[in-house]
C-alpha cells in the first residue's frame, strides 16, 4: 500500500516538475533547468519520452526471458507473463513513437526522418506487431505459446544488429548521437544536476508503474482462467445431477 | 548427418520437379515484380541508392513468395509426422536449409542478371565485394527464411503472415546489404566495406546458431 | 537377440489447461503386446505420439532401452515403427520410391529382400511401382505396415491398426503381429474387440484422469 502512495507522489512530482520548471540561461535556484542550445523548451520531453522508450525495451527483454522460460518449463503461466509484457510493450512503443514524432516536428521540422533511433523504434514496433499477428493466427494454446516464445527469441537476437549498422547508414539527429556536435553523449548533454535527478526519478517512477501494471495484468488473466475453469466444473456438476 | 540431410534435399527437389508449379510461379513472380518497377521508372534516371534498394526489395519479396514452401508443403500434404518418424530435427532443418539455399541462389542469380541487363544504374565497380555480399547475404536470407517458414507452417497460416514475421528479422541484414550494394556501385574498396561485411557474416553465424537451437522446439509439438 | 524395453514414468499430458491423462507408470519389455483403450478423445493418439517421441509430455518421462542401454532422443526415430490412419506418405512418389527415400534419409541400407517379403505379405507387391496417390485408403494403410517394419524397429506402435482394412488385410496384419511380437514390443491403441484380443495387458486411459 505504502509504495503505491509513494509511486503516486513520485509520478505527480515528476509530471509537475518536468512540465513547469522554467528553463533559464543560468540556473541559480534548484528548480531551474539550464538552456540547451537547439532544444530550448523542447528538452523537457526527455522526462516522458525516454522512459517510454526504455520501457519498450524492458518489455521486449521480459517477453524474451519469459519465452525462454516457457520453452524450458512448458508452464503456461510464463506465456501469460510474456503476453502481458508484450501488451504493455506495444503500448509504450506506440507512446514512444508518437511522443518522439511530435517532438521531432518541432525540433527537426518533420514528424519522421529515419533517424537511427526512429528506425530502431520502428523495427521494435514491427516486431511487436508481428508477434501479435502470429499469436492471433494460432488456435491451440500450447502451440501459440511455443511459437511466440521462439519468435520472441529470434527477434531479440536480431535487435543488437541495429545498434551497429544504423549509425553507418544514416546520420543521427537525436540529441547526444554521434553526429550531433552541439551536445555530448545522451544523458549528460548539458543537463545540470536537478535535471538529471528528475530524469532518473522519472525513469524509476515509470519502471515501477510498468511492473505494477504488468503484475496486475498477468494476475487478472490467471484469475480469469481459474474462474472459467471453476464455472465449467460447477456447470458440469449441475448437468450431471 | 550430412548424407541424410542431402537425401532429404534430393527428395524435396524430386518432389518439386514432379509438381513443378512452385518453380514456374516463382520465376513468373520475379518477372512481374521487376516489370512493375521498370514501368514505374519509365525513362527516369534513378540514383544508385534507389537501384540498390529496389534490387533488395525484389529479392526480399521473391524470397517471401518462394521459401516458405519447404515446410508449408509438408504441412499441406500432411507428411510432417512421417518426417518426424524418419529423421532427427537437425537432419530435417539441414535438409530444408540446403533446399532453401539452393532456391535462394537460383532466384537471386536470375534477379541479378535481369537487373544487370535492364537497369542503367546497376553497374558493379567492385566485383569481388559484390560476390561476397551476394553469397553471405543470400546465406543469411535463406537461414532466417527457413526458420520463420517452420514457424509459419506450424502456425497453419501460409500467405500474409510470412513476410510480416520475416521482415523485422531480416531488416538488419537487408539494410546492411543495401549499403554494401551501394558500395559496389561506388567502387568502394574491400577494406572500407569490412565493417558491413563483418555485420553480415556475424548475422549469418548468430542466426544459424539460434535456428538450430530453437528448431527442436518448433518441430516437436 | 536384441531386447527392447520401455519404462513409462509418471507420464502426464495437458492440452492447454485441460488434463488428458496423468501419472501413468508402466514398464514393458520385448515379447509383449500392450493395448491402449479408451473412449474417443481420451488421448490414445496423444499417448502413442508421446511414446514415439514426436510430442513432449508435460510431466514424467519415457525411457527406451535397447539391450539395457538408453536410446537418446536423437536416435529414437530409428527404433520405432508407427502406423496410424493420420500418417500420410508422399503421395507424389510410388510405394517403392517412398521406401527408398525413407531408408536414405534414415541412413540405413535398403534391404530389398526383406522389403519384397513385406510387400508380399501385405499383398502390394504388384502395385509397388504405382504412385501412392492412386492407392485406395486400405492399400495406403497396408503400405504403412511396410513403412513401419522396413527398418526392423524394436518398438512397434499401432494406432487403430485395422482401420480401413478389409478382412483379408486384417488377417495379414494379425499374422505379422503374431510373429513380430515374439521378439519386439508392440503397442496397440484401439477400441476394436478383435485388436485388443491380441494384447497381453490393456491400459484404460479413463483410469488416469
Amino acid at each position: 500500500m505504502y509504495w503505491k502512495i509513494f509511486l503516486f507522489v513520485l509520478m505527480a512530482f515528476v509530471s509537475i516538475a518536468g512540465i513547469t520548471f522554467p528553463i533559464v540561461d543560468k540556473p541559480s535556484v534548484w528548480y531551474e533547468f539550464p538552456f540547451i542550445p537547439g532544444l530550448g523548451e523542447n528538452a523537457k520531453i526527455i522526462f516522458f519520452h525516454v522512459p517510454t522508450a526504455w520501457l519498450t525495451v524492458i518489455a521486449f527483454l521480459m517477453s524474451c526471458i519469459y519465452g525462454f522460460r516457457y520453452l524450458k518449463n512448458k508452464n503456461l503461466n510464463d506465456d501469460v507473463k510474456a503476453y502481458v509484457a508484450n501488451q504493455l510493450g506495444i503500448i509504450f512503443c506506440i507512446l514512444a513513437t508518437v511522443t518522439g514524432a511530435v517532438w521531432a516536428k518541432f525540433a527537426w521540422g518533420a514528424f519522421w526522418s529515419w533517424d537511427p533511433r526512429q528506425t530502431s523504434i520502428f523495427a521494435l514496433l514491427l516486431i511487436y506487431g508481428a508477434w501479435f499477428a502470429l499469436r492471433s493466427s494460432i488456435e491451440s494454446e500450447e502451440k501459440r505459446a511455443t511459437l511466440s516464445s521462439v519468435y520472441s527469441i529470434i527477434a531479440f537476437v536480431t535487435v543488437p544488429f541495429f545498434i551497429f549498422i544504423m549509425p553507418r547508414i544514416m546520420t543521427g539527429l537525436h540529441p547526444g548521437s554521434a553526429d550531433d556536435e552541439t551536445s555530448g553523449p545522451i544523458v549528460n548533454f548539458k543537463m545540470n544536476e536537478n535535471m538529471l535527478l528528475i530524469f532518473f526519478l522519472s525513469l524509476i517512477a515509470f519502471t515501477i508503474l510498468y511492473f505494477w501494471m504488468w503484475n496486475i495484468g498477468y494476475k487478472s488473466i490467471l484469475i480469469k482462467e481459474k474462474l472459467q475453469k471453476n464455472i465449467e466444473v460447477v456447470r458440469d456438476s449441475i448437468f450431471n445431477g | 548427418m550430412i548424407t541424410k540431410s542431402y537425401s532429404l534435399f534430393l527428395k524435396d527437389i524430386k518432389s518439386e520437379l514432379r509438381t513443378r508449379y512452385a518453380i514456374n510461379a516463382l520465376v513468373m513472380f520475379i518477372l512481374v515484380a521487376i516489370s512493375v518497377i521498370l514501368f514505374s521508372i519509365g525513362n527516369e534516371k534513378i540514383q544508385p541508392e534507389l537501384t540498390a534498394g529496389l534490387y533488395w526489395v525484389v529479392i526480399f519479396f521473391s524470397a517471401m513468395s518462394g521459401l516458405s514452401r519447404a515446410f508449408v508443403s509438408e504441412e499441406e500434404k500432411g507428411t510432417t509426422l512421417t518426417l518426424q518418424l524418419i529423421a532427427s530435427p537437425d537432419t530435417i532443418f539441414s535438409g530444408k536449409l540446403l533446399f532453401n539455399l539452393i532456391l535462394t541462389f537460383f532466384i537471386n542469380v536470375i534477379i541479378t542478371l535481369i537487373y544487370a541487363a535492364f537497369f542503367e544504374g546497376f553497374v558493379i565497380n567492385n566485383f569481388v565485394l559484390f560476390l561476397v555480399t551476394f553469397i553471405f547475404g543470400n546465406i543469411g536470407l535463406a537461414i532466417s527464411s527457413t526458420i520463420i517458414a517452420s514457424i509459419i507452417a506450424k502456425a497453419g497460416s501460409k500467405g500474409t503472415l510470412y513476410p510480416v514475421l520475416s521482415f523485422p528479422v531480416l531488416l538488419p541484414l537487408i539494410l546492411t546489404c543495401v549499403q554494401l550494394t551501394i558500395f559496389c556501385f561506388d567502387g568502394t574498396s574491400f577494406a572500407n566495406a569490412l565493417y558491413e561485411l563483418a555485420i553480415v557474416v556475424s548475422y549469418d553465424g548468430i542466426m544459424i546458431t539460434v535456428s538450430y537451437l530453437l528448431f527442436d522446439f518448433i518441430w516437436k509439438e | 537377440m536384441n531386447s527392447y524395453s520401455l519404462e513409462i514414468k509418471n507420464l502426464s499430458k495437458n492440452f492447454g489447461r485441460r488434463l488428458i491423462f496423468q501419472n501413468i507408470n508402466y514398464s514393458i519389455s520385448s515379447n509383449t503386446v500392450l493395448g491402449i483403450s479408451g473412449n474417443n478423445g481420451s488421448g490414445k493418439s496423444t499417448f502413442m505420439k508421446i511414446i514415439a517421441g514426436v510430442l513432449s509430455p508435460n510431466k514424467g518421462q519415457i525411457v527406451h532401452l535397447l539391450n539395457g542401454i538408453k536410446i537418446t532422443g536423437d536416435e529414437l526415430f530409428n527404433h520405432i515403427g508407427f502406423v496410424s490412419p493420420y500418417l500420410i506418405l508422399y503421395e507424389e512418389f510410388s510405394a517403392e520410391e517412398n521406401l527408398k527415400i525413407f531408408s536414405k534419409i534414415r541412413g540405413i541400407k535398403y534391404d530389398s529382400e526383406y522389403i519384397r517379403m513385406l510387400f508380399g505379405k501385405m499383398n502390394l507387391y504388384n502395385r509397388r511401382k504405382d504412385i501412392v496417390k492412386t492407392y485406395s485408403s486400405g492399400m495406403k494403410q497396408r503400405l504403412k505396415y511396410v513403412f513401419a517394419l522396413m527398418h526392423k524397429p524394436g518398438l512397434l506402435l499401432l494406432d487403430e491398426p485395422t482401420s480401413n482394412l478389409d478382412s483379408e488385410g486384417k488377417d495379414s496384419v494379425y499374422t505379422i503381429l503374431d510373429e513380430y511380437s515374439k521378439n519386439h514390443i508392440v503397442i496397440i491403441a484401439s477400441n476394436e474387440e478383435q485388436d485388443l484380443r491380441m494384447c497381453g495387458d490393456i491400459i484404460y486411459l479413463e483410469n488416469y484422469k
